[in-house]
């Protein structure tokens, strides 16, 4: 087994900060750019975590993983309510059509 | 002559005045009269008729009559020295070295004017009631014939120059008022207009008189040596006022000297010797012209203008526009002699200038004469009329002139009654004639209308100075005063000696001429047959409204009419009691007797005899006749084919006396036409000089108005816009991104982070 650098983490965080990002500029549908953000996040995660261990030392990288754990959490729940009355008032979640705000 | 010595030997001391706190009542009741009439009159008339509005204004006159009847009780019981009522009711204004009452002040003189006027005028408005049954603002009428008293009464009631001249201005104003009665007519509307302005031009010259008189009374602008101009007061104030203090000199005690306005005090200070003022006044010049002279020539100016003297005399004949009883009342019995009781009033400054005598006399005598001449060829009864007040009223300025003042004012009231009688009757004669007033479209109406025949029957005696009729005691006095004047002087030629006779002549032969035209009229009225009647009336339902059936046969006039006729008529005789000549008598005449307190200037009259005086009356009488005869002569029945004759033979004089002497045209030509050039250059001046220049203020701001407007507009405006419109366009070109998409936004941002990264990478 090889030794695992830094370098594999960065690699992992990037693809992952690549697809979330990705999903979030290409789906329409709106809890697939929610899951794309989280994918971001995690992405965001990995390298604290992974900076934390290989660079920095010591808790704070984990410390900030799980703030942007319960972050998440967070914007996860905020995000999917705004979903679900956006559903409500128009029986449609695509984020392209959803343009009010721009009134 | 036993008069002029009596005048003479009496000594004149200050006037006493008894108070009389009544005095304001008499003009007063016309005052409210006019004022009801004027406020409330329209809804009264329509509420409760015509009777209440003529009710209101009669009675207003009979109460003010009633009180000056009650005046002249009090003041025939005082002496003869004492008669003067004062009444002061508050002090109006002053100002400087002027000080004016409010106050009435009756004496002989204002006693008989206001008699003259209350009662002729009582009786005018009675006469108003059947006259004007017809007119629709009846109580317009009514309101102004009581103004017109209100006026008349302040003008001989009030005791200083400036009441006087309140009263003089408003009986202006109520003459133009009442000759434009009938508005709607443009000729009658023209007429009023004409009387006012042409009074005006009098009024002028009495202001102008009046300012002389009060500075000529004054002190003078003097230099001290320090250079100080300061105002001094004369050697003969200072006199008077050590006289004062010293309580010497004959009455001079209680004698104020200096300028004054009010009417006694002016007396005062003039006819008594000691203050030395009439001396001062002699002795002043202005111009090199004695001031006493000016300031009578532009007091009788004034005259000249209320009293139709010639060359201002234009207006009257015009004023017959007015309706008849206005005629009557204004224009014959009372306003138009305002001058000559202004002359006779102030009688003591003119007496004091040879020349002003003179002057007033003269124009009295050439208006006489002038105005009689006209009166031979006019057709329409009221010009004839007219004409003959403005020859009456040269007689009274003949009497007031040469120094008769009492003859003059008697001639005043003999003519208040015959020529209210006569214009009363040609009122009637126009009434019953259906508004016509041409004499040739009338004849026979004696027999139609008896009692309006006889009362001008018997006025036409006493205007043409028949013995036993009034107007031959008053003319004869006047004409035989004129005789034995001759102390007067016509102005710049200096004492005149004959001119008291070229006036007796000139006047002899206007009252001849007077007698021929009055009774051409009566005749060419009265006798032959009626030639209106067919062709007029047609058009008219006149004859219904006076209660008769037919609309062409001139009828006698309603009994309110012939009684006011009738009332006339006996007064016109019985005037002539109280003027009987000294030579009758061996009396002095009853109203020269009353007069005689009021008219305290001394003028000396020649000598003459008893029998000089009647042949003077003979010839006075028989003047009277010849004109009668010839008139008779000529236009008895309207049989006599001489007149037409001789009016062809004579066809070019006699066009230019029907044309009045073409003195209008004069005017117009002169007068009328250099004010209208004058109004012309002036309006040429204002249009281009005066409007260019104001146009010229406005060009030249516009210009800078514009440039400032294009600063404004580019660069002020530009600029704002350009923010505006800058901001307005970069929102319109940014709105487009702001899409609502959110993946556009990730976009932009994926960019600019994108960027950020290289943009890191390239700086390092």
């Amino acid at each position: 087994m090889a030794h695992l650098s830094l370098h594999h983490f960065l690699v992992i965080g990037a693809l992952l900060f690549g697809f979330g990002l990705l999903a979030v500029v290409t789906r329409r549908n709106a809890v697939a750019v929610l899951m794309g953000i989280e994918l971001i996040l995690n992405a965001a995660n990995l390298n604290l975590v992974a900076f934390g261990r290989y660079v920095a030392g010591g808790i704070s990288g984990q410390v900030f993983s799980l703030f942007v754990i319960v972050l998440a959490a967070a914007e996860a729940a905020v995000g999917l309510a705004i979903i679900l009355t956006l559903y409500q008032m128009s029986r449609n979640i695509d984020a392209s059509q959803a343009t009010t705000l721009k009134q | 002559m036993e008069l002029t010595l009596q005048h003479a030997a009496h000594h004149l001391v200050p006037l006493a005045t008894q108070t009389a706190s009544y005095l304001w009542l008499i003009p007063s009741f016309p005052l409210v009269g006019a004022f009801i009439n004027a406020t409330m009159g329209v809804r009264l008339q329509r509420r409760f008729g015509k009777g209440l509005v003529h009710s209101i204004g009669i009675g207003a006159m009979v109460a003010s009559f009633a009180v000056a009847c009650v005046a002249f009780v009090t003041l025939f019981g005082l002496d003869a020295e004492d008669r003067f009522l004062q009444d002061t009711l508050w002090k109006a204004f002053s100002a400087g070295k002027i000080s004016v009452d409010l106050g009435f002040a009756l004496d002989p003189l204002s006693m008989m004017m206001t008699l003259i006027i209350t009662f002729i005028g009582t009786l005018i408005h009675v006469f108003s009631i059947g006259y004007m049954a017809d007119e629709p603002s009846y109580w317009r009428f009514f309101a102004y014939l009581n103004l017109f008293i209100f006026s008349m009464l302040l003008l001989v009631m009030g005791d200083n120059f400036v009441l006087m001249f309140f009263g003089w201005e408003g009986v202006g104003l109520c003459s133009y008022l009442l000759i434009a009665f009938w508005y709607t007519d443009s000729q009658k509307a023209a007429a009023g207009m004409k009387a006012f302005i042409v009074n005006r031009f009098g009024d002028f010259g009495f202001l102008m008189g009046l300012f002389l008189l009060f500075w000529a009374l004054g002190g003078a602008w003097q230099k001290a040596p320090d250079g100080k101009t300061t105002y001094v007061e004369t050697d003969v104030h200072a006199a008077a006022y050590v006289a004062a203090a010293r309580g010497e000199g004959h009455g001079v005690a209680h004698v104020e000297v200096g300028p004054t306005l009010n009417f006694r005090e002016l007396r005062d200070q003039i006819v008594i010797a000691d203050t030395g003022v009439a001396e001062k006044l002699k002795s002043q010049k202005l111009f090199g012209f004695g001031i006493l002279a000016m300031i009578g020539i532009l007091l009788f100016v004034g005259a000249m203008g209320k009293s139709a003297q010639l060359p201002l005399h234009v207006w009257l004949p015009d004023a017959m526009a007015g309706p008849t009883p206005v005629s009557a009342l204004i224009h014959a019995a009372t306003m138009v002699t305002a001058g000559v009781y202004m002359v006779a009033r102030l009688n003591f400054i003119f007496a004091l200038s040879p020349t002003a005598m003179g002057w007033v006399a003269f124009i009295g005598a050439l208006t006489a004469l002038f105005a009689a001449s006209i009166g031979f060829f006019q057709y329409d009864i009221k010009k004839v009329l007219a004409y003959s007040t403005v020859s009456q009223l040269g007689f009274m300025f003949i009497g007031v002139g040469v120094g008769a003042y009492w003859a003059g004012a008697y001639h005043l009231l003999t003519h208040a009654f015959f020529k209210a009688t006569l214009f009363l009757g040609s009122g009637s004669v126009i009434l019953g004639c259906h508004h016509e007033q041409d004499m040739r479209k009338m004849g026979g109406l004696g027999k139609l209308m008896p009692v309006t025949k006889w009362t001008y029957l018997v006025a036409c005696f006493a205007i043409a100075g028949f013995p036993w009729a009034s107007g031959f005691y008053s003319k004869d006095e006047i004409l035989w005063k004129a005789f034995t004047q001759e102390g007067m002087a016509f102005p710049f030629l200096g004492l005149t000696p004959h001119l008291g006779q070229l006036i007796y002549l000139m006047g002899i032969v206007a009252a001849t001429g007077t007698s021929f035209y009055m009774f051409r009229s009566y005749y060419m009225t009265f006798t032959g047959v009626y030639r209106g009647g067919h062709g007029h009336g047609d058009g008219h339902d006149h004859g219904d409204e006076h209660g008769h059936g037919h609309g062409h046969v001139p009828h006698e006039s309603p009994r309110s009419i012939t009684f006011v006729l009738v009332a006339l008529a006996t007064g016109a005789v019985l005037a002539a009691v109280i003027g009987i000549p000294y030579a009758w008598t061996g009396h002095a005449p009853l109203l020269e007797q009353w007069l005689e307190p009021a008219l305290p200037a001394m003028v000396k009259f020649a000598e003459a005899s008893h029998s000089t005086e009647f042949l003077f009356q003979f010839i006075g009488v028989s003047a009277g006749v010849i004109g009668w005869f010839f008139a008779r002569m000529l236009y008895k029945d309207n049989r006599s084919q001489v007149p037409a004759q001789l009016l062809e033979r004579w066809k070019r004089a006699w066009t230019i006396v029907y044309n009045k002497y073409y003195v209008d045209e004069l005017y117009q030509a002169t007068v009328i036409r250099g004010a209208v050039s004058l109004a012309r250059v002036l309006s040429w001046f204002d249009k281009y000089l005066v409007d260019g220049l104001v146009n010229l203020a406005g060009a030249v701001t516009r210009a800078f108005a514009n440039i400032d407007g294009v600063i404004d507009r580019y660069l002020v405006d530009g600029a704002v816009n350009l923010v505006a419109g800058s901001a307005l366009s970069a929102g319109s070109i940014l709105r487009r991104v702001q899409t609502g998409r959110i993946q556009t936004y990730l976009y932009g941002a994926l960019v600019g982070a994108i960027a950020i990264v290289l943009l890191n990478f390239i700086i390092k």
